[in-house]
C-alpha cells in the first residue's frame, strides 16, 4: 500500500504515576475511514489529542505523508493539514453558516480595502461556502446566510464537518461526531464521512456506536488499556467480536491483524 | 444514540439504519408562516429595528404633546445631551457582546476627563497632549479590567465593580474635591465648538460621537476582529476550538472601549468647560441602560452599535419629551426603568425561539 498520510510511531504519554498511552502505532492511509474504538480509559482521547496537536506525546514520533512532524498546539496540526471536529458542536450560534466555515480563517478584501481597513470579502467567503456546500450534497444546508442556531443538531455538526473538510486537506478527526445526534442526523453526518473519504482524505472518526463505525469504517484501530490491541476490518470480524476484544474478553490472533 | 460505554450494542437491526427520511420535513415547510413567527425572524436578523421603532412612536407622541419637541434647536440639545452616554455606550456595546458587562466605564471617563483638565490648569501642559495622555490613561484602564477578566479569569461583574470603585476613589483623590474650569480656547474644549448648519446647532462634540459610532460599526461589521468579538460572545469555546485567540479578543474589546471613553471623556470635558470630579456618577448605569435598550442581548453575541446610539437617544427623547409636555422628572426615570425590562424580555423572546 502508499504510504499513509499520517502515522504514529510508539507514542506513550504519562500523567504522573498513570500510563495514558505506552507506545501505540498508528497508521492512516488517504481516503480512508478509520475508526478508533475502545472503552474508558483506553486511551482514545488521549492518542487523537496527541494526533491533534492538543497534547505533546513524552515519546514517539508522528509522520505526514512519511516526513517526521512535531505538534506543540493544535495551531500546528492544523497548519499540516489536520482539522478536527469536536463532540461539542464548535460553531458559534449567532453567525451564519458562511462565517462558521471562515471562522478564524477570514478572506479580506483585496487592496487598500483589505490592507488598510482590514475589511472582509463577505461576497467570496458565501460563494466559496456556498460551492463547498453544493459539492459536499448537504441539501439541507440552503441559505448560507442562515444563522448557524436555526439548524438542527445534525445540520450544525454538518457545518463542522464540513469545515473541517474544506480546510483539512490531508486528515480530518471527528471526535464523537454523532454523540449528540438523533438518527436521522447521524445518518447525513456519516455521508458526509464518506464524502470526505471519497474527496481523498484520511479520516479518523471516533465512535462508541458499533453501527456507525461498522457501517462506514474501513478499518477499526481497537485501544485497549492505553495500548493498541490491534487492526480489524468490518469484513474480518463482527460487531461482538469487536467488542469481545475491545474489553479485554478476546485477544485478537497476531496473524489476523 | 449508543449504550453506555463499553456496552455492545449488538443487534443485528440496528445495523442496517433505513436511509432519513426527507419527506415531513417537506410537509413541514410548506406549512404557512404565522405572523408571530415572521416578526420574530424580522427581529432576530435586525437587533436595532425594535428601538427604532419605540424611538420614532416616541418622537410622534412627543410632537403631538407639544410641538415644540420637534424644532430643530430642541433636536439639537437632545443630540448635544446625548453625545457623552451615547460616546460611552460605544465602548458598554464593545463589552457586553463578549457577554462581559462594564461598570467602572462612567468612572474612567470621569477620571480621564479630569487627568485632561487638570494637566492643563495645573501643569501648563498643551491641551493636545494632555488629551493624549488622558486618552492613553482611559485605555489602560480598560487593559486592567481586559487583564484581570482574561488572566485571572474574575467575572466582568466583579472586575469593573472594584474597579469602580478605585477608580471613583482615584478621582476623588486627585481632585481634591475641586472642579477644573478651563479657558474656552482651550483644545481639551475643542469638542464644544458650535456646529450651525441652519437653526440645527450641533458641536463638535455630537460629530466625535458619530465618527465613534461609524467607525466602531465598521469594525464590527466588516472586520474580521468584529467577526471573532461576536463569535466569543457567543460561545467561548467554539471560537476557541475554531482558532480564535480568545483572550486577545476580549483584551481588545476592552481596550478599544477605552478608546471609546477617552472620546466620552473629551466631550465631557467641552460640556462641562473643564471637568467635574462629581459629575457623571450615573454614566455607568445610563450607558448599559443605553444598550440594552438599544437591543443587545446581555448574553453576548447579538446587537449592533447603532441599536445603543438610538437606546440613547431613546432615554433622551423621553427626558426631553416628558418635560416639554410638562410631567414630573420622575415620569422619566420610571419610563426608563420599564424600557429596560421590556427591552430585555424582547430579547428574551427573540433568544428563545429559533425560528
Amino acid at each position: 500500500m502508499t504510504t499513509p498520510v499520517l502515522e504514529a510511531r510508539g507514542l506513550v504519554k504519562l500523567f504522573g504515576m498513570v500510563v495514558g498511552l505506552s507506545g501505540v502505532d498508528l497508521q492512516l492511509y488517504p481516503g480512508e475511514v478509520l475508526a478508533v474504538i475502545g472503552d474508558n480509559g483506553a486511551g482514545k482521547s488521549t492518542l487523537i489529542k496527541c494526533l491533534s496537536g492538543a497534547m505533546v506525546p513524552d515519546q514517539g514520533t508522528l509522520l505526514i505523508d512519511g516526513e517526521e512532524v512535531q505538534f506543540k498546539r493544535p495551531q500546528d496540526a492544523r497548519a499540516a493539514g489536520i482539522e478536527t471536529v469536536y463532540q461539542t458542536l464548535a460553531v458559534a450560534p449567532a453567525l451564519d453558516i458562511a462565517s462558521n466555515l471562515f471562522l478564524a480563517r477570514e478572506i479580506r478584501r483585496k487592496g487598500l480595502l483589505g490592507s488598510v481597513l482590514r475589511m472582509l470579502d463577505t461576497g467570496a467567503m458565501r460563494k466559496q461556502a456556498s460551492d463547498y456546500i453544493d459539492r459536499l450534497g448537504i441539501s439541507t444546508l440552503q441559505n448560507i446566510n442562515q444563522a448557524v442556531e436555526t439548524l438542527s443538531g445534525g445540520q450544525r455538526q454538518a457545518v463542522a464537518v464540513a469545515r473541517a473538510g474544506a480546510f483539512g486537506s490531508k486528515v480530518v478527526i471527528l471526535d464523537e461526531p454523532t454523540a449528540a445526534l438523533g438518527v436521522r442526523e447521524t445518518g447525513q453526518v456519516l455521508n458526509l464521512v464518506r464524502d470526505l473519504r471519497e474527496q481523498g482524505l484520511g479520516v479518523i472518526l471516533i465512535s462508541h456506536n458499533m453501527p456507525n463505525v461498522f457501517e462506514v469504517a474501513d478499518r477499526i484501530h481497537i485501544q485497549r488499556l492505553g495500548g493498541s490491541a490491534g487492526v480489524i476490518t468490518p469484513k474480518s470480524h463482527s460487531m461482538e467480536e469487536a467488542v469481545a476484544i475491545m474489553t479485554g474478553a478476546k485477544k485478537l490472533e497476531p496473524a489476523q491483524i | 444514540m449508543d449504550g453506555p460505554k463499553g456496552v455492545p450494542v449488538t443487534t443485528d437491526t440496528t445495523r442496517d439504519t433505513p436511509p432519513p427520511a426527507a419527506a415531513p420535513l417537506d410537509e413541514l415547510r410548506g406549512r404557512p408562516v404565522t405572523l408571530g413567527q415572521k416578526v420574530h425572524s424580522v427581529l432576530h436578523r435586525q437587533p436595532a429595528l425594535s428601538p427604532a421603532i419605540v424611538l420614532v412612536l416616541a418622537g410622534v407622541v412627543f410632537a403631538l404633546l407639544n410641538p415644540r419637541f420637534y424644532s430643530l434647536q430642541n433636536l439639537s440639545l437632545v443630540a448635544q445631551q446625548v453625545s457623552v452616554v451615547g460616546s460611552l455606550a460605544v465602548g458598554q456595546t464593545l463589552i457586553i457582546l463578549t457577554a462581559g458587562i462594564d461598570l467602572s466605564i462612567g468612572a474612567i471617563m470621569v477620571l480621564s476627563s479630569l487627568v485632561m483638565a487638570k494637566l492643563v490648569f495645573d501643569s501648563g501642559v498643551p491641551g493636545a497632549l494632555a488629551l493624549l495622555i488622558g486618552a492613553v490613561l482611559a485605555v489602560l484602564a480598560q487593559a486592567l479590567n481586559g487583564f484581570l477578566v482574561t488572566r485571572i479569569k474574575l467575572p466582568p461583574f466583579i472586575v469593573t465593580l472594584g474597579t469602580l470603585s478605585i477608580f471613583t476613589a482615584a478621582t476623588l483623590i486627585y481632585a481634591k474635591g475641586q472642579t477644573i474650569a478651563l479657558p474656552q480656547d482651550s483644545f481639551v474644549l475643542w469638542s464644544a465648538t458650535p456646529i450651525k448648519i441652519g437653526s440645527l446647532n450641533l458641536t463638535t462634540g455630537v460629530l466625535l460621537m458619530v465618527v465613534l459610532y461609524a467607525a466602531i460599526g465598521f469594525a464590527l461589521r466588516y472586520t474580521a476582529w468584529g467577526r471573532h468579538l461576536y463569535a466569543v460572545g457567543d460561545d467561548v469555546e467554539a471560537s476557541r476550538l475554531a482558532g480564535i485567540q480568545v483572550n486577545r479578543v476580549l483584551l481588545s474589546a476592552y481596550m478599544v472601549a477605552g478608546i471609546a471613553i477617552a472620546v466620552a471623556a473629551w466631550i465631557v470635558c467641552g460640556r462641562v468647560a473643564g471637568a467635574d470630579p462629581n459629575s457623571g456618577t450615573n454614566a455607568n448605569l445610563e450607558s448599559i441602560t443605553a444598550v440594552v435598550i438599544g437591543g443587545t442581548s446581555l448574553f453576548g453575541g447579538r446587537g449592533v452599535v447603532l441599536g445603543s446610539l438610538i437606546g440613547a437617544l431613546i432615554v433622551q427623547v423621553f427626558d426631553n419629551g416628558l418635560a416639554l409636555a410638562g410631567f414630573d422628572p420622575n415620569y422619566q426615570v420610571l419610563a426608563v426603568g420599564v424600557l429596560v425590562i421590556l427591552a430585555v424580555s424582547v430579547d428574551q423572546w427573540i433568544r428563545s425561539v429559533k425560528a
